[in-house]
Formats: structure tokens, sequence, C-alpha cells
């Protein structure tokens, strides 16, 4: 069910200069929130800014005894809300809604799951693999970034027996150069795998992404990240390009329609 | 006993509050979130006859206190609204009122038509004033004749009331006021959203694919009051004012500066649990006052009378 909270902080970790974490205490919003869908997220009361920014759910924060309790989010300082939620502290509270949009689907008996992630495109992986551990599914994170410093939670992923490929780059961790490289190439070595795709990341990894799942022909599902209003499907500014059934194309709310999208039915430049 | 029930023309609406238009898509995908039958009405998202795709993005951009769109009336057109969303807006209980939108006068008149043959449809909202689209709604909103032929052809082809929406990229919103009023309006909406642009100074482009857009949040409430205050001065039919109304207390400010009910948008996508506390916070300031009909709000700042009666009267 969809609720507003004003949710305490609980934690706020900081990655880095730019990337941190914060837990929020959300029950209601952590006991329904599936993997891919997003909170809408106010940190501070006022007008400045006006707007809310979605976030995906990047993790369930659990009690001690396991019992889901609150979300945490996954944020990278570039503008005024996401500067405000780099100097959260504990106590302070965030106006949150959710959960919202559209979950990714999960792979079918016998069939590996591999997650694409491009920098603060990380942020529903980590609900995503712990669901395909729950069911048992081989999963891979191919994971890129700018250098080692940009590259999170590798023994989180780790932890939960995920496979990770990583590339930065500068270098400094895994292969020089963009995730998509190593995607191409292991895409190209698993021709007998029966492999889903899932990617999260800038816009031209998505693009690169969808059209490596095209020519490779396995499924592929995106989450996108646009600019967004409200996130209930009232002002129509977080569109993406699609295809109808007739081949036509149209805008799609991205907040409704997705933010996970069948990346064969969007239009990639 | 406090009563929130108000009147518009012919409309008695169940409060005040009404979901504007181009902010609230097309009602039902607030269902879950408020039941539209609390509301005094939802003004659907503008439709003209067929589908339009609207803008590409970026279509909305922030400012302090505001927001600029332009989405470009992105829109599934008047006959699948009907077939498509109308029957659940009449089963879940809504009071709607539909923005309706023209490239030429023959199109407004043919989506007047159209809904007037539907049940379910309280009143047509005219959007002779959106500022992003080059053809259509603009060109009769900032025109006084091109005002006066829109709303009395609509008004020759329906008996739903007539409530043209004005744009406040005029020099005098309230001589709209007055040619909507001759022509036959029996409401007018103000305002529209106030046309602006913002400039990305790093690559030196407007940020909006469409380079201007409408200007709406608190930024513009002051002005947008002083306009409705303008048109009540100037018209005897009711106003439905609206311009960055976030709080109980900023609709009340349109209630005394004439509006006989107000639309809320921008507020309700920071806060779509807003209306609620808009129908709390306005039966707690009329019993605070010892008001106990709306319409003994409306237009009292101003120093002489003018004259809406309790709807329950």
């Amino acid at each position: 069910m969809l609720v507003d909270l004003p949710a305490p902080v609980l934690s706020n970790l900081r990655l880095s200069a730019h990337y941190n974490v914060v837990a929020l205490e959300a029950p209601a919003i952590a006991h329904t929130g599936r993997p891919g869908q997003f909170v809408m997220v106010k940190p501070s009361p006022g007008f400045e800014p006006l707007l809310r920014r979605p976030f995906s759910i990047f993790e369930i924060v659990r009690d001690a005894a396991g019992g889901p309790v609150g979300v945490s989010i996954l944020s990278k300082a570039i503008g005024i809300t996401t500067r405000q939620i780099y100097s959260l502290a504990p106590g302070d509270t965030v106006q949150c809604l959710g959960p919202l949009g559209r979950a990714f689907s999960m792979p079918g008996a016998g069939q590996h799951a591999w997650m694409v992630a491009g920098g603060v495109g990380l942020a529903p992986f980590v609900t995503l693999a712990e669901a395909l551990r729950g069911q048992g599914t081989k999963t891979t994170l191919f994971y890129g970034g700018r250098s080692r410093e940009d590259l999170f939670y590798l023994e989180l992923f780790e932890g939960l027996g995920v496979r990770l490929v990583l590339a930065t780059e500068d270098g400094s961790r895994g292969e020089r150069g963009r995730i998509t490289v190593p995607l191409d190439r292991a895409l190209g070595e698993a021709r007998d795998l029966d492999v889903r795709l899932y990617a999260c990341g800038p816009e031209p990894m998505l693009a690169a992404v969808a059209h490596l799942a095209a020519r490779h022909g396995r499924a592929c599902e995106v989450s996108v990240e646009r600019v967004m209003g409200c996130g209930l499907g009232g002002c129509y500014s977080c569109v993406v390009p699609a295809l109808d059934a007739g081949g036509r194309q149209h805008f799609v709310r991205s907040c409704v329609g997705g933010p996970v999208f069948d990346a064969a039915s969007l239009v990639w430049e | 006993m406090i009563d929130l029930t108000t009147r518009v023309g012919p409309l008695t609406l169940v409060n005040p509050f009404i979901a504007a238009s181009g902010c609230f898509g097309y009602g039902v995908e607030y269902k879950d979130v408020i039941a539209l039958d609390r509301l005094g009405a939802v003004a659907v998202k503008g439709l003209f006859l067929a589908e339009r795709q609207g803008h590409p993005p970026p279509r909305i951009v922030e400012t302090p206190a505001g927001m600029l769109n332009a989405i470009g009336l992105q829109g599934i057109g008047v006959h699948r609204f009907v077939r498509e969303r109308l029957p659940e807006l009449r089963a879940l209980g809504a009071t709607v009122i539909v923005n309706i939108c023209g490239s030429t006068l023959d199109e407004y008149v043919e989506v007047a038509r159209v809904l007037s043959d539907q049940e379910g449809v309280a009143a047509l909202e005219l959007n002779i004033s959106c500022p992003n689209i080059k053809e259509g709604g603009i060109q009769f909103g900032c025109s006084l004749t091109g005002t006066y032929d829109v709303v009395s052809a609509i008004r020759q082809v329906t008996r739903l009331p007539v409530v043209p929406k004005l744009t406040p990229n005029v020099t005098s919103v309230a001589s709209f006021a007055r040619a909507a009023e001759d022509a036959g309006a029996d409401a007018i909406s103000l305002v529209n959203t106030f046309l602006a642009m913002v400039i990305d100074v790093e690559t030196r482009r407007p940020v909006l694919s469409n380079g201007m857009g409408g200007l709406s949040g608190p930024a513009i409430r002051p002005i947008a009051v002083r306009m409705v205050y303008e048109c009540r001065r100037e018209v005897k039919i009711p106003i439905i004012g609206m311009g960055g109304i976030a709080s109980a207390r900023d609709a009340i400010e349109f209630l005394l500066a004439g509006a006989s009910a107000v639309q809320v948008g921008t507020a309700n996508f920071v806060d779509p649990f807003i209306w609620e506390r808009l129908i709390t916070g306005l039966g707690e300031y009329m019993t605070r006052h010892g008001v106990s009909c709306v319409a003994d709000l409306v237009g009292a700042a101003h120093a002489t009378a003018v004259d809406p009666q309790c709807a329950s009267s």
C-alpha cells in the first residue's frame, strides 16, 4: 500500500565525498516494497527545493530479528536535494512516499540473472540480488564506475553469492573501460546459458546494454531515471519514448509505466 | 455547523478544493491516494479530439518556490477519455470538470459536443491559456475577440457549465474575464501558468526542450491573488481561483479575493495527501472566525461587497 511518512533517519553512511546511503525508518514501505520500486523523498520542508526526488529502494533495513523496519537510499550529491541528503543526521526526518512504480520481474527456474550497474545505478540491485538469492537464481553483477573509490558494497554482493565483474574508467579496479565491454564478451561466451539481463545506470550505458541484449537475443529489463515531478502519474514530466503494439512511438510515464521497462519496448537513440 | 459546500454558478461542490488540470492526470491515477468524491471536483488533463504526443523531455525544471513545465498537452484525446477513463471516474463518484483544448474553433466545438453527450461530466473548462503549444489555446486566450468567439461557440453547443481558464500573460486579465462573461461563460478559472524560461548557464541553452515553459507554484501566488481580486470587481460570474496554493491558508486568501472555489496543482505533486489537510484547515478557520458557510468568505477582502450566497440558502 502507498504511504507517505515523516521517516526518521536511522543512519547516514558517507561512502565518499559524494556518495552516501541514508537508512530511513519506514516499516510500511519496507514491508511492501519490491525490487526495482522507488520512493519519492523530500529531505527538508519548505519551497527550496519545491519537489521531491525519486530514489530506488536500495536496501530493506531490518531489525535484529530480521523484521523489515525501513528502507535505505543510495544518493550521489549533485544538486540541492542530494546535498541535503548527504548532510542528514540520525534523528532528522525525511518525507518519504512509496513504494512506487513497476518492479523487476523475476527470472524463471534455470535462468541466470545478470545485473548491469553503472555508478549510482547500483541502487536497485541489492534488493534484487536478495530476492534472486531467495529463489536460488545464479546471479552476476557487472558493475562499472569511474575508479575503484566509486565501487561500493562489493562484499555485500559477494556475501549474497553474486559473482562480480568489475570495470573502471581509470583501470584502478577490474577491467579498464566501460562495463559493457566485458558484458559483450561474456554474452558471446554464454550462448548455452539462459540469461536474463537487468540494467540501471547512465542513459548511454542503458542504450548499450539494450543493444547488446537485442544482438545476443536476451531478455533485458532496464530501470530508467528521469526528472520526475510527482511519482504518481499526475504531471507527465518523466516520460520516455516507447513503442506501442503497432510499433508507433509515444511517450510513457516512467513513474507509472516504469521505472522498470522491457528494454525492447523503449526507443534508444 | 460548518458547511464547506460552495456554489460555482450551476455547480454545487462538496468543498471548494478542485484538483487542477494538468496536475492530476485523469484523476484515476490518484484513486488510491484520495477518495475522489472527497474533492470538490477533479479537473482532468486537457483533451483535444485526437491523441497528442507532447514535447520531448526535459519537460519540467524547478525554480525558487516554483517550477516550469512544458509538457505540451500530451493526452489520450476525448474519445479514449470517454471510453477508458470516464466510466471509472463516474464509478468513483468524482465531480468531473473536463479541460478541453482545440487547435481551431471547430475542434473546441467538436470536443465540447462529444462530452456534452456523456453522463458524468459536470462542467467544461476551456483551455484557452496553455502557454506551451504553438497552435490553438493561447491564440484564443490572448485575444479578447478570440476569447469571446470560443466561449460563445461552445455556449451554443452545450448545456454543461462553461468555464474558460484565463491566462495571466496579458496586460489586463479583468478585460478577458469581461469578454468571457459577455460571451455567456458560467464561471471563469484563473490563472494558468506564467510564461517563463530557465537557462542552463553551463550549456548556455534553455533547460526545457520547448525553450519556454509555464511557471507555477508558491512563487506566483501573490500575483494570482491580485488577478482574482481584480476580476471579482469586473464580473458577476463566479471565479475558480488558482496559483501556488499549498495550504488551507493560501486557499482562503483566494476565497477572500473573490474565488468561489480553488484549484490546487503543483502542491499536489509535492504532497499528494494534501487534500484532507486543506479540508480540515478550512473548517478550522471557519470555526475560528465564526463563519458557517464558504460564501461568507468569498470576496470578503473587498471593501465594498460582492454578493455570493450560501450554497445551502
